[in-house]
C-alpha cells in the first residue's frame, strides 16, 4: 500500500513534468462517491474509466486525458460543492463529470454555470435540475420518464388499483407524482401511497400496509444499493407475490440482484440498461469490462459513465483540442451514438437524454438471476416533473 | 485576605491569560495560508469553521468536563437558521450569523437545565438524544429543510455591502477568519474570567465547588449556552460560505468528528480545537485525493498513531517543543 502511494506520488510528479512538456492535459474533474453508501457506484465508474482508456487511448486531439477523481462521500452536497470549487479554481478542469446523488448535483450545478464549466451528469434522476443550469447535460435517466412508461404499462395490463412505494427524496417524490398522475389519467386507481426515508433498513411496516390494501400491483422506486434486496425479500416473506411489483430498474439493478435471489423472480421493471441487452456494442463493452473488473457486476453505472467519457472525447476531437465552453455545449447538444444500452442522443432543447426504455422481467437463466427485456419504447424524453 | 495574596492571585490570573507562542503562530499561519494556498481557500475556510466548532466543544469538555455527543445539533441548527433566513430573502451575512447563534443558543439554554441536573454517562445520553432528535426532525420536515436534498437557494448579499462572495472563496475566507478570531477572543475572555475559573473548578472537583458558594448548576447552564451559541455561529458560517445546508450538518458523524479534532488538537487549550481541525481536515483532503477508495483506513491509522505519541494532543506536543526551545535560548 505504501509502495502504491509512492508510485502514485511519483506518477503525479512525472505527470506534472510531462504535462509541461507535451502541451496542457485535458482535465476532467470526476466527482463520485467512493466511500459511504454509494461506494459501489464509484468503483464501477472507475472500471468504466479503464474501459474507456482501453478503447479510446489516453489522449484526444493531442491532449493527454487526465481524470481527477474526488470522493463526495455519499449524499453530501457541501462536500461535493467544495470539491467542485477546488477542481474549478485549483485544477482548472475543462469538464466536470460524474455525479451520483441529486443533492450533490444540485450543489455543483450553480458552480458549473458561473464558471462556465460543462457538467456531464452520470446518474442524478431528478427531473428539474437542468433547466436553470445551461452548462449541465444529463446522460443517465429521470425517474419521471420511467414512472410515465410504467403507468402506461400498468394500464395496458388492466391493473385496476396500484399502491405506490418510493424512497422519500427528490427522485422518489418525482416518480410517485408522475406515476399517480399518469395512471389516474389512464383510468386507474391508487390504492395508497407510502414513502420510506433513505435511511430506513426495515420495510415490514410499509409492506404490511401494502398487504392490507391488497392492490393489483405495487409501483416501487428505491435508490440502487443494498436496500432493494431487503425490500424484495421482506415482500416475499410477507406472503406477497413478487410478480405484483412494477418498478424502476434500480430495484433489480444487476449489482444487487444476486442478494435478492429468488425473491426478485417475476418483478417487472423499466430501465435504460439491461446487462443481457442484445447488441454488438453491449457485448463488446461487456467483454472489455469483464477483462478489467472480472468480479464486479456490470450494471447501468459503468455504461453511463462510459457514455459520458465518450461524449467528452467526441466534443474535444470535434474542436481539435481548442475548447470553448459555448461551442462545447453546442456540440454536446448534438451528441448521438450507439451506446451499450442502445441508441442515445441529447435533446438540444432540454440537454436531457433521449433513449430507449426497456421493460424487463427478472428470470432465472442458467442458474443466474437476470433481467430479461421483453418490450421497449424508443426515443423516450424526460416528461418534466408532475409536481 | 492580605494585599500580597491578592496581588499574587492577580499575577497568576494574568499569567494564565497570556498569549502563548502557539496561539499567535496559529492565527498568523492561518492568515498566511490565504497567500500560500490560493487554490485551497474553500478548504482553509472549512478548517476555520471546523476549528470554531471544535473550540465550542472544548469550552464544555476541555474546561467544564461536560462531554457532549450531540453537539452537531447546535451546529446544524445554526446552519439551518442562517440558511433559512438567507433562502427567504434576508441574505445579510453578519445578522445571519447572529441569528444562527441565537437560535442555537436558545436551544442550548432550553436543554442546559437538563444538562445541569445530570452527570457522567447521563450527560452523554442526553446530548446524544438532542442530536438524534434534531436530525430526525430535520429529515422529517423536507418542506422546511429540504430533507435529504439539502437546503438550496441560499443567496448571500455582499459582506458589509461591499464584498461579493466570489467563486474563489476569497471573501468567504476572510469573513470566516474574522468571525472565528473574534469568537476566539471572546472565548478566551470567558475562560480567563472568574466565570471560566469556576467552570474549571467544576471539572477538577465537582463536589467541592458548591462549598465555595458557587452554584454548579448555573455555571454549567451558562457554559452550555455559550458553547451552543458558538457552535451555532460556526454552523451559520458554514451555511453562508457553502450556500447549502445538508442534513449531515446535524449528524452524529459531525459530532464525533468535532470530538476527534478536539482530541487530536488538545483538550482544554482553546487553540487545540483549531489546530486539530486544521490537521484533521487537511489529512482527510490529502488522503482522499491520493486514494479516493481506501483513504479512511489511513486516516484511522494516523489518528491512532497521533493519540499514542502526542500526549495532550498536538498542542501538548508543541508546548513541550516551545518550552524546550525557550530553555535553550535562556539557560538558567
Amino acid at each position: 500500500m505504501i509502495a502504491r502511494i509512492v508510485i502514485v506520488a511519483a506518477a503525479m510528479f512525472a505527470a506534472c513534468i510531462s504535462a509541461r512538456a507535451d502541451d496542457r492535459p485535458l482535465k476532467i474533474g470526476w466527482l463520485m462517491s467512493y466511500t459511504g453508501p454509494g461506494a459501489a457506484a464509484g468503483a464501477a465508474s472507475d472500471a468504466a474509466i479503464e474501459v474507456f482508456f482501453k478503447t479510446f487511448g489516453k489522449s484526444v486531439a493531442g491532449r493527454k486525458i487526465e481524470i481527477i477523481r474526488r470522493d463526495t462521500t455519499g449524499p453530501a452536497p457541501d462536500v461535493a460543492r467544495r470539491l467542485a470549487q477546488e477542481l474549478i479554481v485549483g485544477e482548472k478542469v475543462d469538464f466536470l463529470a460524474g455525479m451520483d446523488y441529486t443533492p450533490n448535483t444540485m450543489a455543483v450545478a450553480p458552480l458549473s454555470t458561473s464558471a462556465k464549466v460543462p457538467l456531464l451528469i452520470v446518474n442524478s434522476a431528478t427531473s428539474g435540475i437542468l433547466a436553470k443550469h445551461p452548462f449541465a447535460v444529463r446522460f443517465g435517466f429521470t425517474t419521471t420518464e420511467m414512472a410515465q412508461q410504467l403507468a402506461t404499462y400498468a394500464s395496458k395490463q388492466q391493473f385496476k388499483s396500484v399502491y405506490t412505494f418510493v424512497h422519500e427524496y427528490e427522485p422518489g417524490l418525482d416518480a410517485e407524482a408522475m406515476f399517480i398522475r399518469e395512471f389516474k389519467a389512464a383510468g386507474g386507481a391508487i390504492a395508497g401511497s407510502v414513502r420510506a426515508p433513505l435511511k430506513a433498513t426495515d420495510f415490514s411496516a410499509y409492506i404490511q400496509r401494502i398487504k392490507d390494501a391488497n392492490p393489483d400491483a405495487v409501483f416501487v422506486f428505491m435508490a440502487a444499493g443494498e436496500l432493494p434486496p431487503i425490500f424484495l425479500r421482506q415482500f416475499k416473506e410477507a406472503g406477497l407475490d413478487p410478480a405484483k411489483i412494477i418498478g424502476i430498474g434500480d430495484i433489480t439493478d444487476e449489482s444487487s440482484l444476486p442478494a435478492a435471489g429468488d425473491a426478485a423472480l417475476g418483478v417487472v421493471t423499466a430501465f435504460h440498461y439491461t446487462q443481457t441487452h442484445e447488441s454488438v456494442a453491449n457485448s463488446e463493452f461487456a467483454r472489455t469490462y469483464k477483462s478489467i473488473a472480472p468480479d464486479r457486476p456490470l450494471n447501468f453505472m459503468p455504461v453511463v459513465a462510459y457514455d459520458v467519457l465518450k461524449a467528452i472525447y467526441q466534443v474535444v476531437e470535434a474542436q481539435k483540442g481548442e475548447l470553448n465552453p459555448d461551442r462545447t455545449m453546442e456540440l454536446l447538444k448534438q451528441t448521438k451514438f450507439e451506446s451499450p444500452r442502445g441508441p442515445i442522443s441529447i435533446d438540444p432543447a432540454t440537454r436531457d437524454i433521449v433513449q430507449t426504455v426497456y421493460f424487463r422481467k427478472v428470470e432465472k437463466r442458467d442458474g443466474q438471476i437476470v433481467n430479461v427485456e421483453f418490450a421497449s419504447t424508443p426515443d423516450v424524453k424526460d416528461p418534466g416533473s408532475a409536481r | 485576605m492580605s494585599d500580597i495574596t491578592l496581588d499574587l492571585a492577580r499575577i497568576m490570573v494574568v499569567n494564565r491569560a497570556r498569549w502563548t507562542t502557539i496561539e499567535v503562530a496559529f492565527w498568523i499561519a492561518a492568515a498566511a495560508g490565504y497567500f500560500l494556498f490560493p487554490a485551497k481557500l474553500v478548504l482553509l475556510t472549512q478548517m476555520l469553521i471546523g476549528g470554531l466548532f471544535a473550540m465550542s466543544l472544548d469550552l464544555l469538555l476541555g474546561y467544564g468536563g461536560i462531554a457532549s455527543f450531540g453537539h452537531a445539533a447546535f451546529f446544524g441548527l445554526g446552519a439551518y437558521a442562517a440558511g433559512l433566513l438567507a433562502a427567504h430573502g434576508w441574505g445579510e451575512p453578519l445578522s445571519g450569523v447572529l441569528f444562527g447563534g441565537l437560535a442555537a443558543g436558545g436551544l442550548g439554554l432550553a436543554f442546559s437545565s437538563v444538562i445541569a441536573k445530570v452527570r457522567g454517562a447521563a450527560v452523554l445520553m442526553v446530548t446524544l438524544c438532542i442530536g438524534l432528535l434534531l436530525f430526525e426532525a430535520a429529515s422529517r420536515m423536507p418542506w422546511l429543510t429540504g430533507g435529504d436534498t439539502g437546503l438550496q437557494g441560499i443567496d448571500m448579499w455582499p459582506l458589509l455591502g461591499l464584498f461579493e462572495f466570489d467563486l474563489f472563496g476569497r471573501t468567504a475566507f476572510w469573513y470566516a477568519y474574522a468571525v472565528a478570531f473574534l469568537l476566539y477572543l471572546a472565548a478566551r475572555r470567558y475562560i480567563h474570567s472568574p466565570e471560566g475559573l469556576a467552570l474549571k473548578g467544576i471539572r477538577e472537583n465537582h463536589d467541592r465547588v458548591p462549598m465555595l458558594g458557587v452554584s454548579t448548576a448555573r455555571r454549567k447552564m451558562i457554559a452550555f449556552t455559550i458553547s451552543a451559541t458558538i457552535a451555532g455561529m460556526a454552523g451559520a458560517l458554514l451555511a453562508q460560505t457553502t450556500q447549502i445546508v445538508a442534513l449531515e450538518t446535524l449528524s452524529f458523524e459531525r459530532s464525533v468528528a468535532a470530538l476527534i479534532m478536539l482530541t487530536v488538537g488538545g483538550l482544554g487549550t482553546l487553540i487545540g480545537g483549531f489546530i486539530g481541525a486544521a490537521t484533521f481536515i487537511w489529512a482527510r483532503d490529502v488522503l482522499s485525493a491520493l486514494n479516493p477508495v481506501y483513504w479512511m483506513f489511513w486516516l484511522g491509522l494516523i489518528l491512532i498513531a497521533l493519540m499514542l505519541t502526542a500526549r495532550g494532543g498536538l498542542v501538548g506536543a508543541l508546548t513541550l517543543l516551545t518550552n524546550y526551545l525557550a530553555r535553550e535560548r535562556h539557560p538558567r
